[in-house]
């Protein structure tokens, strides 16, 4: 198995330290790459600014340290987790830390931190590093003043101690620490040490959020601005031929009408006016190019799975000869829908575009990308643009894309003035940027009732399925193996989404072993585990999985569930699962009420190394689950002539606090460096529902969202 | 444009806003009240729950026309000091991931625990069920609500 850990990390050009003027020392680190030779933390903390470093640290005179990060908080937690890091290696109580969002005047986050499962994983071994230092330069400091040998020097909660008695604060020695040289090798503490990780912290803005501080894009404004609403075309495949909007100008607050390519942007002194003038505006469309329904996805996938068009991105052995030598060939086609992301806060950005600069604030998962992409469009100097980040309110992927901060540039640099724009909901689930529309069509071969070959073939809007993917389990297992996939290019916009190009092919494979298990009337778990043996001291280096780590959380998933040994009435499913380097196993419980299958419970074992802070791991845990139930019930999205059939949640259901299974997380205990935690629980949920729902109906789903297909046959 | 005079958290406000405005961007954007959430401007997603004389009133739909003299709260007058009992179990049982809806589940939860002081499991299902977290913090929620109920007994 890869490990993908940072390299060699040398501590000299990564940190800088100042005196501030105000008293406290600063220190400025990067996370990824040295600092340039020449910078310095600024001494003025006014001043801050991360152009030069990813984050600072000030240690006060008083002994309190603030941690200034400019990282995005989607809401998985790295905006806590991330300053644990620092703050155990520092060793100082979490008490005496607090947690400062990037400074307001950010200019550019050419070095930001991407979200998401990376962000801890990525950041372990030099979070880490950083506070160890920091702590080394304090201990530095006081044997200086001791007069004494460093090494006769030790911390706890913030003050330093030596073998004579002695004690100095933190705060007491910044000044003389911030003059030394920084140190070298510096030695972390052993897991077994840790004091900080491994405890339950609240959400560092957990007042705000209770107290509904402003946060998030949503809530920025500045004086001056406009709001903006903007029409966009009813269908993909339709363009603008020309409006009228004298209506929407009649309205009371409406400052100014702009078209932009095929849109038009309403501006307003307010979000509502702005909203409704925009459905008082009278377009005309035309067609531009296809306008696709659902029902020509279905053809057309159907058609390339049973067609010859495919690429294949792994290959071992010779599946065709395993399938003609067979005694038997098994197939199974799995189907999925277009899904859009639905953030509860709906798109929105703000943009100030002057002669002098572009100033982009709001919700973005990726800064800098973005302000690259707003710099080509409006032909500027990308040291122009700067890109500002809010708390964000839910990403799932749909911020990654950085279409709503285009838009709102063109529309300030247009406007000659500030712009706040709004997505309504209707606009957000029908100018998306959507998980797109699969099938799956999986074969294995038996002889002499052995699994002899596997081939995997994915059809896909779009694109889908990568590189990566094809050497997850049950890559390795089976001697004879082969992944090929086909794609359709659609004008319908298509991306990520939470657990990208897994999050349904979980559901395919892990449905698709239970029934493999039916057939061939072995145990459903020790299938599993038979494949695995196989994986066991692979020398293929390209395999993704540990065996050994998917085989424990298998067993302890068994052991966690009751698996086996329920109460009459009580259906099980299993499922596990390895993507996002982390390694899960889930039972679903699943009971019929009146004749409906409702899942009551989800037991989830997760490996995903040494859990930071559990009460946040546990949060995105059982998030992640009910939203792989939630999406896998009753997720559905269609088009009809180019346009999405739902608009809002009055017909697109989301999953309710009344349907949303008791989710049970147990971690596997490990010394092993942290891997994701925000997208790995959610593929195994599905296969894990539908394998209880065949265990609970006898009828087996091979089609998303299982409410409307819980009756059907194989297809 | 007429003015309308709203009681919002115990103080008086005069706003000039159109008949047909609703509470939410009043709240929103005249007032600088921004705890109070946009989610779908339909009334089904709960994001936007204020409380209109001590009911569970989502904001979305209320409009100035009739909202007049109402007694309105929002999140920022649940408490002076993040001291309401929901608050307060929201934040032991660290309920929220991007927290985004939370203001809305707490008006709701607020409310609901007034008319029912000691409810059962599937009754804070039913009563919060009209509140949609996309995080899916559901579990958190249920606890949360529970361990505000015993904080008010």
């Amino acid at each position: 198995m890869k490990t993908n850990l940072p390299l060699s990390f040398n501590r000299r050009s990564f940190i800088k330290t100042s005196t501030l003027a105000g008293g406290g020392m600063l220190i400025g680190f990067n996370l990824f790459q040295a600092c340039k030779p020449e910078v310095a933390p600024p001494i003025d903390i006014s001043q801050l600014n991360f152009n030069d470093f990813n984050a600072f640290i000030k240690i006060a005179d008083n002994g309190m340290v603030t941690i200034f990060s400019p990282n995005p908080e989607i809401g998985q937690g790295v905006k806590t987790a991330m300053p644990m890091l620092i703050a155990e290696e520092l060793d100082v109580s979490w008490d005496k830390v607090h947690v400062v969002q990037g400074a307001l005047d950010t200019k550019n986050f050419t070095r930001q931190v991407a979200g998401g499962s990376q962000s801890l994983r990525h950041g372990w071994e030099p979070l880490r590093q950083t506070g160890a230092t920091a702590r080394q330069m304090l201990i530095n400091a006081a044997a200086v003043i001791w007069k004494v040998d460093p090494k006769e020097c030790k911390t706890a909660n913030g003050v330093i101690t030596n073998s004579n008695g002695d004690m100095l604060g933190y705060g007491e020695v910044v000044k003389e620490a911030a003059a030394l040289e920084v140190p070298e090798n510096i030695t972390l503490k052993e897991p077994k040490d840790f004091k900080i990780i491994g405890q339950d912290i609240s959400n560092v803005d957990i007042d705000k959020i209770i107290t509904g501080k402003p946060l998030y894009g949503m809530d920025y404004k500045e004086e001056g601005m406009a709001y903006a609403s903007v029409l966009r075309p009813p269908a993909f495949g339709k363009k603008l031929i020309d409006f009228d909007d004298t209506a929407a100008k009649a309205i009371t607050g409406v400052y100014d009408i702009i078209k932009f390519g095929d849109k038009i942007a309403v501006l307003a002194k307010d979000t509502w006016t702005a909203m409704k003038a925009k459905k008082a505006l009278k377009a005309n469309w035309e067609i531009d190019s296809k306008l696709e329904s659902t029902e020509d996805h279905d053809r057309i996938l159907t058609d390339l799975l049973n067609g010859e068009a495919f690429e294949t991105l792994r290959e071992d052995g010779d599946v065709k000869k395993a399938f003609i030598e067979a005694d038997e060939v098994i197939e199974r086609i799995y189907e999925s829908p277009f899904l859009p992301h639905n953030c509860m806060e709906p798109m929105n950005f703000f943009a100030d575009v002057t002669p002098e600069k572009v100033r982009l604030v709001g919700p973005i998962q990726t800064p800098a990308g973005t302000a690259r992409r707003v710099a080509d469009l409006l032909e500027r100097a990308p040291e122009d643009v700067s890109v500002e980040m809010t708390r964000m309110g839910g990403g799932f992927g749909r911020r990654l894309y950085g279409d709503f901060a285009l838009e709102v540039a063109e529309i300030s640099k247009i406007a000659q003035k500030p712009v706040k724009l709004v997505y309504s909901r209707e606009d957000d689930m029908t100018a998306g940027v959507y998980r797109p529309s699969i099938k799956y069509k999986i074969g294995v071969s038996i002889k002499d009732r052995k699994i002899t070959g596997y081939h995997l073939k994915e059809a896909s809007v779009n694109s889908n399925m990568y590189g990566l993917i094809p050497n997850f389990f049950p890559a390795g297992a089976i001697e004879n193996y082969q992944v090929d996939v086909a794609s359709y290019q659609s004008n319908i916009s298509t991306g990520a989404w939470r657990a990208p190009y897994t999050n349904f092919l979980s559901f395919a494979e892990q449905s698709f072993f239970d029934e493999l298990a039916e057939i061939l009337e072995i145990d459903k778990i020790q299938l599993r585990l038979d494949l695995l043996q196989k994986v066991k001291g692979t020398t293929d280096d390209r395999i993704e999985y540990s065996p050994e780590r998917l085989e424990n959380v298998i067993k302890v998933a068994v052991d966690k569930s009751g698996w086996g040994s329920k109460n009459e009435g009580v259906f099980q499913g299993f499922s596990a699962y390895y993507c996002h380097n982390t390694h899960v196993a889930e039972v679903a419980d699943v009971v019929l009420e009146n004749e409906i299958p409702v899942v009551k419970k989800i037991t989830c074992v997760v490996d995903c190394g040494i859990v930071v802070n559990p009460l946040g791991a546990k949060n995105q845990i059982e998030g992640g689950v009910i939203d792989g139930v939630g999406h896998a019930m009753y997720g559905n999205f269609s088009f009809n002539n180019g346009t999405p059939q739902d608009q809002n949640f009055n017909s697109y259901r989301l999953i309710r606090i009344n349907e949303t299974p008791i989710v049970e997380t147990h971690f596997i205990e490990s010394d092993i460096a942290p891997t994701g935690l925000g997208e790995p629980t959610l593929p195994p949920a599905g296969a894990a529902v539908a394998n209880a729902i065949k265990a609970a109906k006898g009828i087996r789903v091979y089609k998303q969202p299982f409410i409307e297909n819980m009756n059907n046959k194989a297809p | 444009m007429p003015i309308y005079k709203l009681k919002i958290n115990g103080q008086s406000h005069s706003v000039e806003a159109d008949p047909d405005t609703p509470l939410l961007w009043v709240l929103r954007d005249h007032l600088n009240m921004v705890g109070t959430k946009f989610g779908c401007g339909i009334g089904q997603c709960g994001a936007c729950t204020v409380h209109v004389d001590g009911s569970a009133t989502r904001s979305c739909l209320l409009v100035m026309s009739v909202v007049e003299n109402m007694e309105i709260t929002t999140i920022e007058g649940l408490s002076d000091d993040a001291s309401h009992p929901v608050q307060q179990a929201w934040k032991e049982i660290d309920v929220p991931q991007c927290g985004y809806c939370q203001s809305g589940q707490i008006m709701s939860a607020a409310a609901f625990l007034i008319q029912n002081k000691n409810p059962n499991r599937e009754e804070i299902r039913d009563a919060m069920s009209g509140n949609i977290c996309r995080c899916a913090s559901y579990n958190r929620i249920e606890k949360a609500v529970e361990v505000a109920a015993d904080k008010m007994s």
